[in-house]
C-alpha cells in the first residue's frame, strides 16, 4: 500500500536520490559535459530548443543531461524555465532571404540562383553502422566554399515574380499572438496556428504530414525549398534610435509548394505550406509545412475530410508536454473513482444475475 | 552560465509572478461572477506536469497569502504522493503553514474528493480539474460545446443519462457526475465520486476549479445552488456502503476498499484520512482497530 502508509514524503526523496544516481551512471566513466552535449548531440539540442520555444543551446544541453536523454522531459524542463522569464517585447520579423546559408535545397528546380547546397546532411549516407565512430576518429577537415556568406533568393520569391504563387501577405500591424500568454480560441489565425505547430511534437506532426501524403487530405506537395542557416534577430528599440541586432539564431525553413485549382475569387496558382523551426530539423520543418497547408483547407475552400485538416484536433493534441503530462497522470492514484466503478460493476453484475435467474427457472419448468 | 545568476535562483512568493497572479485573479473573479461558467485563462507552464494539478496549483498560488494555512489532499488523503509533492511545493515557494486538519485550513487543494467535514465560510476549496467540459465526451469540439453552453442546450446530456437508464435501469455515472449551477450552467464537478456532489450545494465555502492544460477556471461562490442532474422518476442517489469504516467505524462516509491478502480478503476504510484520524482520536474504533462489528 503506497498510500495508507505514512511516509510518501520520504519515498519521494529516496526515489529522487536514486534517480540522481541512475542519471550519473557508472561513476568510473567521465561525466558528460554540456559542451559535449551541445557539440556532439547538436540535433537533440535543436529539437529541445525548438519544441521548448527557447533558443539557448546551453540550457537545452543542461535539460538533456538532467532528463537522462529523454527529449520530451528535456523540453518540459526548458518550458518550465522559459515561463518564468520576463518579456521585454517582440523581435522584428526575421528575413530568411538574408539567411547565412549552411544548407539549401530545392526539389522544384534543377538549378537556381544561389545553387543547391547540400550542407551537413544525412541524405545519401548509407545507413551502415560505423565502428570507426565507436573507436573515436578525427574527421577530415571539411571542404567549404570560399565565400564567407552565401545568400540566396527564396524559391517562393522566384515563383512570385510570375505571380504563380500566393504572396507572403502583409504582416499584421497589431502585436503578434502569443500562445504562451493567451488561451487559444478556435478557429485560430494562421500566425497563431504556425506558432503552435512550430513548438508541436515532431513525431505527431510527422505522422500527420505523412497521412496527407497517403491520401488523407492529399495536397500535392513539392519541396520548393528547405534552407538551414543563421538569421539575424533585430529588436525595435525607439530609445536607441531604431532597430538593433540582438543576436543570430539558426533556423530551418521549409516552403512547400502546393497545387491549387483556383476559386471564383482567385485564379489558379500555387499555394504554400510553411515550416520554420529553431536549429537544424528538416523533418520537423517539412512536417510542419505539410500540416500548415492541410490546415488551410477552410481558407482555400477545400473539403475538410481528414484528421490533418482538423484544426482543433491537430492543435489541441500537438503539444507533447501537455500530452505526456495528461497521459502519464493516469499513473496517479485514481482509487476513489475506481471504487465508485467497482461498486457500479458489482451492482450491474448482480442485476444481470438476478435478471437471468427467472429464465433458468422457466426452462426447468418446461 | 545564465542559470547561475542570482536573480534566477529565486522565485516570487508562491512561484508565479505578480502579473500572472493578477491575470488569474481576474479570471477567478469572472468565474465567481458567473457561477459554473468556464473562464478561459492564460495558463502558465508549471514546474509539474500537465494533468498533475497545474490548474489547481495556479489557482492556489494566485489566492494564497502568507497568513494562509494550506491543506492538500489527493483521493481524500494528505499522504498520497502527489498531495505530498504539491504541499512541499507551497512550503518551499510560499513558506506558508500547512496542515492535514480540514478545520484548520484556510485553503484546501484537492483532487477527486471533498472532505467529509463540512466546510466553513472562511475556507476555499480548490479543485484540480483534468477535463473541465462536462459535455466533452458527448461532443469533442470546443467550438461546439461553447455554443451549447451559450444556448443552454443541454439536451444531449439528458439523453445520455436517459440512455443509461434505458440500458441499465439506473444512471451509470459514478464520478464526475454533472451538476447544474444556480439553474444555468451545467458543470463538471471534476472527477469526484458523485457521493460528494451534495456537499457542493449551498456550501458556505468558496469553491474554485482550475484546469491548467485546458486553460479554464470556474467557480461556485458560497451558498450557490448546485443540483445533480436527474429525472423525476430516477432521482439522483449517492453511493451507499454496506459497512462502516474498519478503522473508525464511521458511517455515511466514502470508503476505500483495501485488499488485505491474496485470498481476496478486504476491508473498507475512510477515504478521508484526516476525518478517520480525528474519529480515532475521539475514541471510535472499527473492527480492524479492535472495535466491535455492528
Amino acid at each position: 500500500m503506497y498510500v495508507a502508509v505514512k511516509g510518501g514524503e520520504k519515498a519521494i526523496e529516496n526515489a529522487h536520490r536514486l534517480l540522481a544516481d541512475r542519471r550519473r551512471g557508472d561513476q568510473s566513466i567521465p561525466e558528460l559535459t554540456l559542451d559535449q552535449i551541445s557539440g556532439q548531440l547538436a540535433l537533440a539540442v535543436d529539437r529541445v530548443m525548438s519544441e521548448g520555444s527557447l533558443y539557448d543551446r546551453e540550457l537545452a544541453a543542461l535539460a538533456i543531461k538532467q532528463a537522462r536523454g529523454d527529449l520530451i522531459e528535456a523540453i518540459f524542463l526548458v518550458r518550465a524555465y522559459r515561463t518564468t522569464l520576463p518579456r521585454f517585447g517582440y523581435s522584428e520579423p526575421v528575413d530568411t532571404s538574408e539567411m547565412k546559408l549552411e544548407r539549401r535545397i530545392s526539389a522544384t528546380y534543377k538549378d537556381l540562383p544561389g545553387g543547391q547546397m547540400l550542407g551537413p546532411t544525412f541524405d545519401y549516407t548509407h545507413r551502415l553502422l560505423d565502428p570507426g565512430l565507436a573507436m573515436g576518429t578525427v574527421p577530415q577537415e571539411p571542404e567549404q566554399s570560399h565565400e564567407t556568406t552565401v545568400k540566396a533568393m527564396r524559391v517562393s520569391d522566384i515563383l512570385a515574380q510570375e505571380g504563380l504563387i500566393e504572396s507572403d501577405g502583409e504582416a499584421s500591424s497589431r502585436e503578434p499572438a502569443d500562445i504562451t500568454r493567451t488561451p487559444m480560441e478556435f478557429p485560430l489565425e494562421r500566425e497563431t496556428r504556425l506558432q503552435a505547430l512550430s513548438r508541436g511534437d515532431e513525431g505527431f506532426l510527422l505522422a500527420l504530414g505523412y497521412s496527407t501524403q497517403r491520401g488523407y487530405a492529399r495536397n500535392h506537395p513539392f519541396v520548393g525549398e528547405v534552407r538551414i542557416g543563421e538569421v539575424e534577430v533585430s529588436f525595435h528599440a525607439p530609445e536607441l534610435g531604431g532597430s538593433v541586432i540582438i543576436g543570430r539564431v539558426q533556423v530551418t525553413e521549409c516552403q512547400m509548394v502546393n497545387q491549387f485549382k483556383g476559386s471564383a475569387k482567385a485564379p489558379p496558382q500555387f499555394t504554400r505550406g510553411y515550416g520554420l523551426v529553431f536549429g537544424q530539423s528538416e523533418r520537423k520543418a517539412m512536417s510542419m509545412a505539410l500540416c500548415d497547408r492541410a490546415l488551410r483547407a477552410g481558407e482555400l475552400g477545400e473539403d475538410r475530410v481528414a484528421p490533418a485538416q482538423d484544426e482543433e484536433f491537430v492543435i489541441s493534441h500537438s503539444d507533447n508536454v501537455q500530452a505526456t503530462g495528461f497521459v502519464e497522470h493516469l499513473k496517479l492514484p485514481h482509487y476513489v473513482d475506481f471504487q465508485a466503478e467497482l461498486g457500479l460493476v458489482r451492482k450491474m453484475r448482480a442485476d444481470h444475475t438476478a435478471s437471468s435467474q427467472p429464465n433458468t427457472d422457466l426452462e426447468a419448468a418446461e | 552560465m545564465t542559470m547561475q545568476t542570482p536573480e534566477l535562483a529565486t522565485y516570487n512568493f508562491a512561484y508565479l509572478d505578480e502579473q500572472t497572479k493578477r491575470m488569474i485573479r481576474r479570471a477567478i473573479l469572472k468565474a465567481i461572477a458567473i457561477p459554473g461558467y468556464q473562464v478561459p485563462f492564460a495558463s502558465r507552464e508549471m514546474p509539474m506536469p500537465y494533468g498533475w494539478g497545474t490548474g489547481g496549483v495556479q489557482v492556489t498560488a494566485s489566492i494564497i497569502g502568507p497568513q494562509d494555512i494550506l491543506k492538500v489532499i489527493d483521493q481524500g488523503s494528505d499522504d498520497t504522493t502527489n498531495a505530498v509533492s504539491i504541499r512541499k511545493f507551497f512550503e518551499k515557494t510560499a513558506k506558508v503553514r500547512t496542515t492535514t486538519h480540514t478545520a484548520d485550513a484556510t485553503i484546501i487543494q484537492t483532487r477527486h474528493r471533498i472532505p467529509e467535514e463540512a466546510l466553513k465560510a472562511n475556507q476555499t476549496l480548490v479543485y484540480q480539474v483534468p477535463i473541465p467540459e462536462p459535455l466533452r465526451f458527448l461532443e469533442p469540439r470546443e467550438t461546439e460545446t461553447r455554443k451549447m453552453h451559450a444556448l443552454e442546450e443541454y439536451g444531449l446530456m439528458h439523453v445520455k443519462l436517459y440512455e443509461d437508464i434505458a440500458t441499465h435501469g439506473h444512471i451509470a455515472t459514478t464520478y464526475a457526475y454533472p451538476v447544474k449551477v444556480e439553474g444555468r450552467y451545467v458543470m463538471d464537478p471534476s472527477p469526484t465520486p458523485k457521493f460528494d456532489n451534495p456537499k457542493m450545494h449551498l456550501s458556505p465555502a468558496l469553491q474554485l476549479f482550475g484546469a491548467g492544460r485546458e486553460k479554464r477556471i470556474y467557480a461556485i461562490p458560497p451558498f450557490t445552488n448546485v443540483v445533480s442532474l436527474d429525472f423525476e422518476d430516477h432521482p439522483f442517489e449517492v453511493q451507499k456502503f454496506h459497512q462502516p469504516c474498519a478503522i473508525c467505524a464511521a458511517e455515511d462516509v466514502y470508503l476505500d476498499e483495501v485488499i488485505l491478502d491474496d485470498k481476496g480478503n478486504r476491508m473498507f476504510v475512510c477515504s478521508d484520512t484526516d476525518h478517520c484520524e480525528e474519529r480515532q482520536a475521539q475514541g471510535f474504533r472499527g473492527v480492524q482497530a479492535g472495535g466491535v462489528a455492528q
